[in-house]
């Protein structure tokens, strides 16, 4: 009588695969009822649910956009603006913070005692506060000591830093003072500054540990083999020291890279329209948390991997290269 | 003459390290330059200017030329223990407390590893026990109730404690050999690591409840750990994957020649080296997860951050001293943060020397 | 995965899938009385409709709404589990039941009451958006203010109703749209925007406590929206709702009989049918509603009559000084009128 269900204990990877099955039936199983017990009670709660609403008008302006939206858009429309913010910020951050991490990496590794030591204390006061904070307290910054729109700061031709934001010259047009501040040109808002100060300035902390290691794990010899040739220090670090080094710096830079692409979802808290921004004004007027909340996610989750396969790419090639 | 050559030539070879090379000596003129420029204002407003009476018509008259820490005074209740009955606020202090003493016996290295354990998840227990209180005449307060300090160490010591087990199995699942569970493991890892927490918790704090049927849900606290427990154990699943690929093949090998169940060479070969050598990254992954718990304020729970906007926002008096509410909880977290990763860097010594042991 | 984890799994999926069997079971009422407590959701904080004080208790126009309910249901004003709530939480916070009445001054509309699950009651405040712009400001009337960049508090109508007004007006505006409230005004206050658009009800006691100097603001004439405060309930339970509603009529009812938190309990005496029929001495008022007779008596000893609490939290007896305004009795030329109790 026992016999099979013994022959079948013994048989190690038909049990595994039984396993496995019933785990992916639960699994199954546990998600239908999720989506069907939802599906109930939005129905008997009169709760309005899919993805019509997208198609309706929006209804609320948006304060900065790349692409032209007016209220009487769709709400797809306002989602792909917040998209785009998203990713324009990000990708400034991107690189603005891999500049300074760079600088604070090399810095920390210096000679000069107090500018090593600076380094240091940038990278552990800007690690151990959160985030939310920084940005907070940059904006507060930002918007405390600019002068106003009649009286910005006028640093180059063409180009003003007031409280209404930067403005620069862009597509052959140049900014100049209108009724309400600044017109014409290229221009980014002051919270689009802040969230760029505050996520760079956060990434960089973590970016220059990743440089400081990269650079650390460079052996000894090298350098003293540039110097040997005759290269500078500069030279050194240029031609010798960091293609080493950044083969081991991408995949935590990656990471570093996909956070900070995700923490710009605090943009909501000093007023910059991102994606999250635009998802809440949308779930408050159309009350349909399920659906915003999961385009939220899949968005992010979309740009995760595009940047993982794009570093991904670059790794390979570098690795080609590097033999 | 001579004497006096050789104390300028010491003097000299002090300053060497600052002014040798002229780019060298550019950066330290640059930064005393800047730091002559900013610190006086910093000073002038925080110490100099500032005032440290609980009294609004005295700020109102310094607003924006210096600091009114009389509104931490006035509301440092508040902010500390957020909703919790004022009358019983000694209960989140003690809590605190213990927990605090506990983590610290814990991480001073005294105690070895299951004592350390027990002490910890003693302390946690005690910690939920006063908070909640119903025995020895405590009244019961609700854990919507709770909040600031001892919701943020909640969060952060439960979501660790939580996700640190969850994460190695999550690990260990990503490197099994069943086809399904090792794509499984992967895809919930990858997915959690593709969106921010702030999705996650909206999740937890605005849709689950419609998941569930009315009032299953429950409080949002008992939401929201779950959720944080499940991102933070998506990271940590992959710092230990890092330790695991860190441990040679032939420990295994030797492990099962020893006559080692898999079980058992897991627990006592594998585990103890992947973790040490993935410890320097946990500590970082903890970081991160304390200070991503003030992130819970946007699903109204009210720790520290959340705490703070809840006793000013409310109160015309006080509502405009936001900036010294900001430092004085940003100080908090510095100093939490400071603390977890000076531990991580004895443990990782103390761990380098017995392994050097053995 | 051991035997252990096997039953910890299917004990897991047994209780999910018996879950919905325990869906309403009990209605708002019975629960709130087996609880021993009304779940109440408000602002985070709005000076005048609710928030904490030093000493951690709630205060404002909102939340006495919720101590009236408790006294008129459970015999307590003390009985109330307060939720505060961000604008983005609160309907899901309703539907989902983690809160028996929303009170968070939320403005009734069609599409909330329509389309999210929940039925607005009664209305508590009648408001209107209005704009503050600084004194030395181009504009002196919202009409100028095209183009402009105002500043905005996210998850609000406020950010479609300005859309719309500009939209009629044939110009544009540009938001600059905050989560929270501090940075919104921090973010006015230090310049970054021309004009600060809210509820009136909120802008002066913005002006008078938020402003470095009270004087260099000026709140401009026009009121561009109608929003009717209110408290929401959960849509399928009918008496609840009525329950709610009655509520907040009783309160309006009261003041317009005179009848005071002080002199509530000697008026049952009074030989007008329609104060004892308030109070309970007369027809018995709450048996319809699945209350006692002294329900309203209970909720007007608690928090006073509908004008009392004004006064006390945002009129003359608070720091706010709003004038009543729209929201005085019909009687005075307000807006305030309570159907029938009878």
């Amino acid at each position: 009588m026992r016999r099979p269900f013994a022959e079948f204990r013994r048989h190690a990877s038909s049990r595994a695969f039984c396993y496995q099955l019933l785990v992916a039936g639960l699994a199954l199983a546990l998600v239908w009822l999720l989506v069907e017990q939802t599906g109930a009670e939005l129905r008997t709660r009169g709760i309005r649910s899919g993805f019509a609403f997208l198609f309706e008008p929006a209804g609320f302006s948006i304060g900065e956009s790349v692409l032209d939206f007016d209220a009487a858009q769709p709400y797809w429309r306002a989602f792909l603006v917040g998209v785009l913010n998203t990713l324009r910020v990000a990708l400034a951050a991107i690189v603005l913070a891999t500049v300074l991490g760079l600088c604070l990496g090399a810095c920390s590794l210096t000679r000069n005692v107090l500018l090593r030591g600076l380094c240091r204390a940038y990278v552990e006061v800007f690690r151990n506060i959160p985030l939310l904070l920084q940005l907070l307290t940059w904006y507060f910054l930002l918007a405390e000591k600019l002068p106003s729109a009649d009286a910005a700061l006028n640093p180059l031709p063409g180009v003003f830093l007031s409280k209404s934001g930067l403005a620069f010259p862009w597509g052959g047009e140049v900014p100049a003072a209108g009724d309400f501040g600044i017109a014409g040109g290229g221009a980014v808002t002051p919270e689009f500054l802040a969230l760029l100060l505050g996520l760079s300035g956060y990434g960089a902390a973590y970016l220059a540990e990743i440089v400081r290691a990269g650079i650390l794990s460079v052996p000894r010899g090298q350098v003293d083999a540039a110097a040997a040739l005759g290269m500078t220090p500069l030279q050194g670090l240029r031609a010798v020291v960091l293609p080493q080094a950044l083969r081991l710096m991408i995949p935590p830079a990656t990471n570093q890279f996909l956070n900070l692409t995700k923490n710009s979802s605090l943009a909501v808290a000093v007023g910059y329209p991102d994606l999250v921004s635009i998802a809440n004004t949308s779930l408050n007027q159309t009350g349909q948390a399920a659906e915003c909340i999961s385009i939220l996610m899949a968005v992010y989750l979309g740009l995760s991997l595009l940047t993982a396969a794009a570093t991904g790419w670059y790794n390979r090639r570098q690795l080609r290269r590097g033999h | 003459m001579a004497s006096r050559r050789s104390a300028l030539t010491a003097i000299g070879r002090q300053f060497r390290p600052l002014l040798d090379g002229w780019g060298n000596a550019l950066a330290t003129l640059a930064i005393l330059v800047t730091a002559c420029v900013l610190l006086p204002g910093v000073f002038e407003w925080s110490i100099l200017r500032a005032d440290w009476q609980p009294d609004a018509e005295r700020c109102r008259a310094l607003l924006g030329t210096g600091a009114c820490w009389g509104v931490i005074v006035e509301k440092y209740p508040l902010i500390l223990f957020g909703r919790y009955p004022f009358d019983q606020h000694w209960r989140p202090a003690l809590a605190c407390g213990l927990l605090l003493a506990a983590l610290w016996l814990a991480g001073s290295g005294r105690l070895r590893v299951r004592p350390a354990l027990a002490l910890l998840s003693g302390a946690l227990l005690g910690f939920l026990a006063l908070l909640h209180g119903g025995g020895f005449g405590l009244p019961i307060v609700d854990s919507q109730l709770w909040g600031g300090l001892p919701l943020t160490l909640l969060l952060a010591t439960g979501g660790m404690a939580g996700a640190l087990p969850l994460g190695i199995l999550l690990a260990l699942g990503r490197r099994s050999r069943l086809p399904l569970l090792r794509s499984c493991c992967a895809f919930y890892i990858e997915l959690v690591r593709g969106v921010p927490m702030i999705s996650v918790l909206f999740v937890a704090a605005f849709l689950f409840p419609l998941f569930l049927p009315d009032r299953a849900g429950g409080s949002a606290l008992w939401r929201v750990l779950p959720a944080i427990v499940g991102f933070a154990a998506a990271y940590l699943a992959e710092v230990v994957r890092g330790g695991l690929q860190s441990v040679p093949a032939g420990q295994g090998d030797a492990a099962a020649a020893l006559g080692l169940s898999r079980w058992q060479c897991l627990r006592h070969v594998i585990l103890p080296q992947a973790l040490r050598a993935a410890l320097p990254a946990l500590v970082n992954t903890f970081i991160g997860l304390f200070k991503d718990v003030s992130l819970v304020t946007v699903v109204s729970l009210y720790e520290l951050t959340g705490a703070l906007t809840l006793a000013l926002s409310g109160d015309a008096q006080w509502r405009a001293f936001y900036l010294e509410g900001y430092l004085f909880i940003g100080l908090i977290y510095w100093l939490g943060c400071l603390a977890l990763s000076n531990f991580g860097r004895r443990l990782e010594r103390r761990l380098q020397y017995s392994s050097r042991d053995c | 995965m051991n035997i252990a984890g096997w039953k910890c799994c299917s004990a897991l999926i047994a209780v999910l899938a018996l879950t919905p069997l325990a869906a309403h079971a009990g209605k708002t009422l019975d629960l709130v009385r087996q609880q021993g407590r009304v779940a109440c959701g408000v602002s985070t904080g709005l000076a005048g409709f609710s928030g904490v004080d030093s000493k951690g208790n709630w205060s404002g126009l909102d939340t006495d709404i919720c101590r009236g309910i408790a006294a008129a249901v459970l015999g307590d004003p003390g009985k109330v589990k307060w939720l505060p709530l961000n604008s983005q939480q609160r309907f899901t916070a309703l539907q989902a039941g983690e809160v028996d009445v929303l009170s968070r001054n939320t403005t009734w509309t069609l599409t909330r009451d329509a389309s999210m699950g929940l039925h607005f009651t009664a209305i508590t405040y009648y408001d209107g958006q209005g704009f503050m712009v600084p004194k030395q400001s181009k504009a002196s009337s919202v009409k100028q203010l095209r183009n402009a960049e105002i500043c905005v508090q996210s998850g609000t109508t406020t950010e479609k109703n300005l859309n719309d007004y500009f939209r009629a007006q044939g110009a544009k505006v540009r938001p600059v749209v905050f989560e929270s409230f501090e940075a919104s005004l921090k973010a006015f206050f230090s310049g970054r925007c021309q004009a600060y658009t809210t509820d009136v009800s909120s802008l002066v006691s913005i002006r008078d406590k938020e402003a470095p100097k009270p004087g260099d603001y000026v709140i401009l004439p026009e009121v561009i929206s109608k929003e009717p405060l209110g408290p929401a309930v959960r849509r399928g339970d009918d008496e609840w709702f009525a329950i709610v509603k009655w509520l907040v009529f009783a309160l309006i009812e009261a003041e317009e009989l005179g009848i005071t938190q002080a002199n509530a309990d000697s008026l049952r005496s009074s030989p007008n049918p329609a104060v004892q029929r308030l109070l309970g001495s007369g027809d018995d008022s709450g048996r319809l509603l699945g209350l006692d007779r002294e329900w309203a008596l209970r909720a007007i000893k608690a928090v006073g009559n509908y004008g009392e609490i004004f006064e006390r939290n945002l009129g003359s007896g608070s720091s706010l000084k709003l004038p009543r305004g729209s929201n005085a009795l019909w009687t005075k030329g307000g807006l305030m009128y309570a159907p029938p109790v009878r």
